[in-house]
């Protein structure tokens, strides 16, 4: 059984529509006079935050005071990791104190699955985010918003995304949110185009289930969803385009280009949007862009993922990632 | 016994008999909430919200029948809707914590809300009292009703809480060996209560 949520990978189709509807039914406790449910009454969760993060740590907070648990918020800064602490130290600190579960945000790829599988802590781990590996809830998030928009609220209950046209367009290399999204959606049945910069498409990705394109203005027609993706300049360590204007005039989303997609198809962001980069203000105010959207979307997926982790006495998603031990 | 052949359930009301059953339980609410003119519905998923629907409707005709009669109209008039919705109780439930996360089912409070309103649960079984108790702490965090009233198609016995309903369909005294079923027509494709053995029970042991 899964207890941890690493990666969007280890999600099956199931797990990931029950998170779905689950987070639909959430979204509703958003509109009552009493903003609480009782599930998670009793338990304690820490926010392990090693990374800068705005949207996501305050949506998990708030996702969780909405459950009735318990919060700890970490940050690396102002800790005893400024002093030296390593992970495993960190880790078994929080074990001590009896803490139900750990949201980890990680700048190195693949520390929540270390303090997943490490035997450092035996709560459940929900990666927030590690490096450039991935961010699985805001995947989830993401295809919350696309099923909403493109299929309805209610029609949608039950169902992936089969047949929609899915575009990513930008910094793929450095983007963990591409990498999750690019995994979850293809769980669910939608046909994911990549569009970026040859420079910015990472080594290896004709073994994702994706297509890749160079050329932005032949995609839009043909989508669903257009996903822009932040330019992560501070974790760039090389020229990867020649200049801020040149990427913004062949990959970045103005109005001209807004006007290609097909009339229901939506504009999304991750977050933090840098204007006049990879997306004009125009585009980003129009009603078409879902970047609010999914902000709120966000406290309902997290309410779902760490109602359906440890609202119940084993968790109600399955597991397919290997464990350790069998990896050896 | 009838019941020999057990794992086969044996129906104790049909489809015309909770029909029946319901047009009484409607008849029995605008009696005693007196025209039915503040009352809201919420039907506890996932029968109790057909349950509710069909109450409603119910409730309607009863009160058109009363205005068009000419006697007191109702406050709203004929014709007026009312307000049905779902309560879903599973995050208020008492053993959440002992068996693996359940998939949650709809809430939906009616536009006019609760406050200050008459509201009637309606389930299909009433058995320990427990589903009904978390569904009172639901309530609590939706609102103020003016008063909370239960109606439930069959009363099985064996409470484990102080709890008793309004309006009860029928009474079946039952053994904890047994199966109380509900099937409706919107879920099952038919309407029936099944009065069965425990599948744990062995086949035929007597």
């Amino acid at each position: 059984m899964m207890r941890h949520l690493i990666s969007a990978a280890d999600l099956t189709r199931d797990d990931a529509v029950l998170i779905l509807d689950t987070a639909e039914e959430m979204a509703r406790v958003a509109d009552r006079p009493i903003k609480k449910l009782p599930a998670l009454r009793g338990r304690t969760v820490c926010n392990l935050f090693f990374e800068d993060s705005t949207r996501t740590r305050i949506s998990f907070e708030a996702a969780e005071k909405r459950l009735s648990a318990d919060v700890i918020n970490f940050a690396a800064k102002g800790s005893s990791v400024s002093k030296g602490e390593s992970l495993k130290d960190t880790a078994q600190t929080l074990e001590a104190m009896g803490v139900d579960a750990v949201v980890i945000r990680h700048s190195a790829s693949g520390a929540p699955y270390r303090l997943a599988t490490s035997g450092w802590i035996d709560a459940p781990v929900i990666n927030a985010g590690d490096g450039t590996h991935q961010h699985p809830t805001q995947a989830l998030l993401d295809a919350f918003t696309m099923r909403r928009r493109l299929t309805g609220p209610d029609a949608g209950l039950g169902q992936g995304l089969d047949g929609k046209r899915i575009t990513l367009v930008g910094d793929v290399l450095h983007s963990r949110v591409a990498r999750s999204n690019v995994d979850l959606l293809h769980t669910l049945g939608a046909e994911v185009t990549l569009v970026a910069p040859p420079t910015l498409i990472p080594v290896g990705v004709e073994t994702w289930p994706c297509e890749v394109s160079y050329d932005l203005d032949s995609t839009l027609p043909k989508s669903d969803a257009v996903m822009m993706l932040r330019v992560q300049r501070e974790r760039m360590n090389a020229a990867f385009f020649p200049t801020e204007r040149e990427y913004s005039r062949r990959y970045g989303l103005d109005g001209d280009r807004m006007a290609r997609m097909p009339g229901h198809a939506i504009v999304m962001h991750p977050g933090p949007m840098v204007r006049g980069m990879e997306i004009t203000a125009e585009v980003a105010d129009s009603d078409r862009c879902t970047v609010i959207e999914q902000v709120a979307n966000g406290v309902s997926i997290r309410m779902a993922v760490l109602y359906l982790l440890l609202g119940g006495n084993e968790p109600a998603v399955t597991h397919t990632r290997p464990t350790a031990s069998e990896e050896k | 016994m009838d019941t020999h052949d057990s794992g086969v359930a044996r129906p104790v009301l049909e489809g015309p008999d909770i029909a029946r059953v319901l047009t009484r339980i409607a008849h029995e609410i605008v009696e005693r909430a007196k025209g039915a003119e503040d009352v809201v519905l919420l039907g506890i998923p996932t029968r109790g919200v057909f349950l509710a629907q069909r109450l409603a409707a119910k409730l309607e005709e009863i009160v058109d029948a009363v205005g068009g009669s000419g006697r007191k109209i109702p406050a709203g008039g004929p014709g007026r809707k009312i307000p049905v919705g779902s309560l879903d109780i599973t995050m208020y439930r008492d053993d959440l914590r002992m068996h693996p996360p359940r998939a949650l089912a709809r809430t939906d409070i009616p536009s006019e809300g609760i406050d200050g309103r008459l509201v009637v649960l309606v389930d299909d079984v009433l058995f320990s009292g427990r589903t009904i108790r978390a569904a009172l702490d639901a309530l609590n965090d939706i609102g103020r009703p003016r008063a909370v009233q239960l109606a439930v198609l069959v009363d099985r016995g064996h409470r484990e809480l102080p709890i008793r309903a309004d309006y009860v369909g029928k009474n079946l005294p039952t053994s904890l060996r047994e199966t109380v079923k509900v099937q409706l027509a919107e879920e099952d494709g038919r309407d029936a209560v099944l009065l069965g053995a425990k599948p744990t029970a062995p086949a035929g042991e007597r």
